[in-house]
């Protein structure tokens, strides 16, 4: 039985353990249907043409979790951003962990997709926005759609300032096989409220996993919204991210993806703007080697006038790593004024490596500023000298040069300590050191 | 110190050098001086062991060690400086963070630890006061937005922090105004001791009012056609490159 079909028939089993009477039964049943239709991607897919996933499709992932597993917070410590405070929302193999979770209910709701999608005091809200800019027309969105059960559950209420940032942290273990995980989530941050937010999945041990993850963003006017993702997990891990943004006047939302480790990455980041006045920020670091695959996938869509896009996507990829970038931009006829900025620079380190980088502009309305550009190129000889004749051997140098390349997306990370996290991730991976005090 | 015989040097299939000798002293200054496309850059790109220089024949040794089959970062580390015309930019990287790499890489390969802090901070402060550089420009990335004076300052800044002992200026002097030539030049003169040997490589005769060459050669098609002292310095200024092409030809 392949996996398409384990899914198809696990599904009543699933549902029968959950509520029947849940508002999103039908939604399941319906986007079940939908996957059933669709299949999973393959590269016959405009879409998917440089991304396969038919070797992680043959893995016999375990659907649901069996057990909880416990795991001892100084073993995982180091995953977190441990330097300042935070609500953090944990899940082992999917499962809730309340002991190494903060969640709150005063002033703003940071707790779990179960409850919410469970108890009357959610429902208005889960009604007006779960699922609704979710892509149901995209089959892993569908799938994840049909399985929801357990996520991040997070509401900022007008004008509040969720005062700590937000980790939601996912862990997987490796007691039992491969595994595929789907957390859904739901933010929705009203007028004048402002959140930031830190996202990572973490495997723990080698072992196949493959999490298909979905996240719906809703930004009202005037909301702030920053949220950084950090995907540096282990060599068998793989993540399929489908994050959908909507916006509503004068909000800014900028999603930082940083993406150092794992199997194979699939970001789908959507932004779709619905007032004036908005500005959208998609900033990306792919820094990968060996047979490592990132594939970026951005859309934005701007729908009214003088609104803002800004896109920064820098590659560096070493051995046979694959890096692929797709950035469409649509602008609508009526959405005049529209300033939609995109670059995509990759450096390939050596030979063997490969990057796929595709901009896709559709632009309906006349008087707009659209600018796109994108690079591949090696290590500037001329400056590899440089620091060689100040004595840095050639090893160094490449790290110091490819760390300066990627140096400028870090500018616009506004919490310090995320910064600096990603400053030693960075520095960690290319092998050079770079002090303390950038 | 530094002696080069019989160089030969192509970049992409075209001889440039053809034929260098030149030898340098402890305590000396050599000034450098030809027209433009002379050999005058790949002379000391070559002496740097830039990789895009392919020498066909001849010796470069340094205080009789044969340089030939030494990297870039090798010949740094046995105390050879290139002082560049175009510094480069490094966004991210601080000037300070900069010279810490580089002093600890040529500790770490001399077998020596990395220099303790206290010593390092004690080094910087004294050198950039040498060089009349603010605290706030050390914490800057590395050239990144510097003016042209800025960028030349901080590579005297880096000489005076590496100490090596054969120093090659390459054009310092241009993008330079009077007063940050001055700063440069006074920066030189008191790294200067008898046991170190500055080459100054330019095309005018302006930084050499400033620091005083023992020598001065004229480099002409990938030759050292003249060689005298500082008065032929002048008489470049004066008469200008015509008369050596001619005398040359």
């Amino acid at each position: 039985m392949d996996l398409k079909e384990k899914l198809i028939s696990s599904f009543m089993a699933f549902e029968e353990q959950l509520d029947l009477s849940s508002p999103i039964h039908e939604m399941r049943t319906s986007s079940l249907k939908q996957f059933e239709k669709l299949g999973f991607p393959t590269k016959k897919h405009e879409a998917w043409k440089y991304t396969s996933l038919a070797k992680l499709l043959k893995n016999d992932y375990s659907i649901f979790p069996k057990k909880e597993t416990v795991i001892e917070l100084k073993d995982v410590k180091k995953y977190f951003l441990y330097d300042i405070d935070t609500y953090k929302i944990v899940f082992i193999d999917g499962i809730y962990s309340p002991f190494l979770s903060d969640t709150t209910h005063d002033g703003i709701d940071v707790c779990l997709m179960s409850s919410a999608l469970s108890k009357d005091k959610y429902k208005a809200t889960i009604d007006k926005h779960f699922n609704t800019i979710a892509n149901q027309n995209d089959s892993l969105t569908a799938l994840n759609t049909s399985f929801t059960k357990e996520g991040a559950y997070i509401h900022i209420f007008k004008s509040v300032v969720a005062e700590k940032p937000i980790q939601i942290i996912h862990f997987s273990t490796s007691d039992q096989g491969p595994m595929l995980l789907q957390p859904r989530n739901l933010i929705v941050v009203e007028e004048n409220a402002q959140v930031q937010i830190f996202e990572r999945h973490q495997s723990l041990n080698q072992h196949q996993v493959l999490t298909n993850s979905v996240t719906e963003i809703f930004a009202s006017e005037n909301a702030l919204v920053d949220y950084y993702k950090v995907q540096n997990d282990l060599d068998d891990a793989s993540i399929i991210d489908n994050t959908y943004v909507a916006q509503k006047a004068k909000s800014h939302v900028s999603v930082h993806t940083f993406s150092f480790g794992g199997q194979l990455i699939r970001n789908n980041l959507n932004f779709f703007q619905k007032g004036e006045y908005i500005d959208s920020t998609m900033k990306g670091i792919t820094i990968i080697g060996e047979k490592q695959h990132v594939d970026h996938y951005t859309l934005v869509e701007h729908a009214q006038p003088n609104c803002e896009s800004h896109q920064d996507y820098k590659g560096i990829y070493a051995d046979k790593s694959v890096g692929v970038f797709n950035g469409k931009i649509y602008v609508n006829q009526i959405a005049q004024k529209t300033n939609a900025f995109q670059k995509n620079n990759n450096i390939l380190l050596d030979d063997t490596a490969t990057i796929n980088t595709k901009p896709q502009l559709e632009i309906f309305a006349d008087d707009v500023k659209c600018s796109h550009g994108c690079t591949i190129g090696q290590l500037d000889k001329d400056a590899m000298f440089y620091l060689r004749s100040r004595g840095i051997p050639k090893k160094e140098a490449k790290g110091l040069l490819t760390y300066a390349f990627a140096n400028n997306v870090l500018e616009s990370v506004k919490i310090p300590a995320i910064k600096s996290r990603i400053n030693k991730l960075i520095a960690n991976k290319l092998g050079v050191s770079i002090g303390h005090d950038l | 110190m530094l002696t080069v015989k019989n160089l030969y040097a192509s970049v992409e299939g075209k001889e440039i050098l053809r034929g260098i000798n030149l030898q340098v002293n402890p305590g000396e200054v050599h000034a450098i001086m030809g027209p433009n496309g002379s050999g005058k850059s790949t002379l000391s790109a070559v002496i740097a062991g830039n990789e895009d220089y392919l020498v066909e024949k001849g010796e470069i040794t340094l205080n009789g060690e044969d340089l030939s089959e030494d990297d870039a970062e090798q010949r740094a580390h046995k105390g050879v400086f290139l002082s560049f015309q175009y510094p480069v930019e490094i966004p991210g990287v601080t000037v300070t963070n900069f010279i810490k790499t580089a002093i600890n890489a040529s500790r770490k390969a001399k077998g020596l630890e990395d220099m303790p802090a206290k010593d390092m901070l004690k080094n910087i402060r004294e050198k950039a006061a040498l060089l009349e550089i603010d605290s706030k420009f050390l914490s800057r990335s590395l050239n990144e937005g510097f003016s042209g004076g800025e960028k030349k300052r901080n590579e005297i800044f880096q000489m005076a922090m590496l100490e090596p002992k054969l120093a090659i200026l390459d054009e310092t002097d241009s993008g330079l105004d009077i007063d940050a030539l001055k700063i440069v030049a006074h920066g030189v003169n008191k790294l200067k001791s008898k046991d170190n040997a500055v080459i100054i490589i330019t095309h005018y005769q302006r930084l050499l009012d400033h620091i005083v060459p023992d020598f001065v050669h004229v480099l002409h098609n990938g030759r050292i056609v003249k060689s005298g002292t500082k008065e032929l310095a002048h008489e470049l200024e004066a008469k200008g490159y015509d008369w050596i092409k001619q005398l040359a030809d």
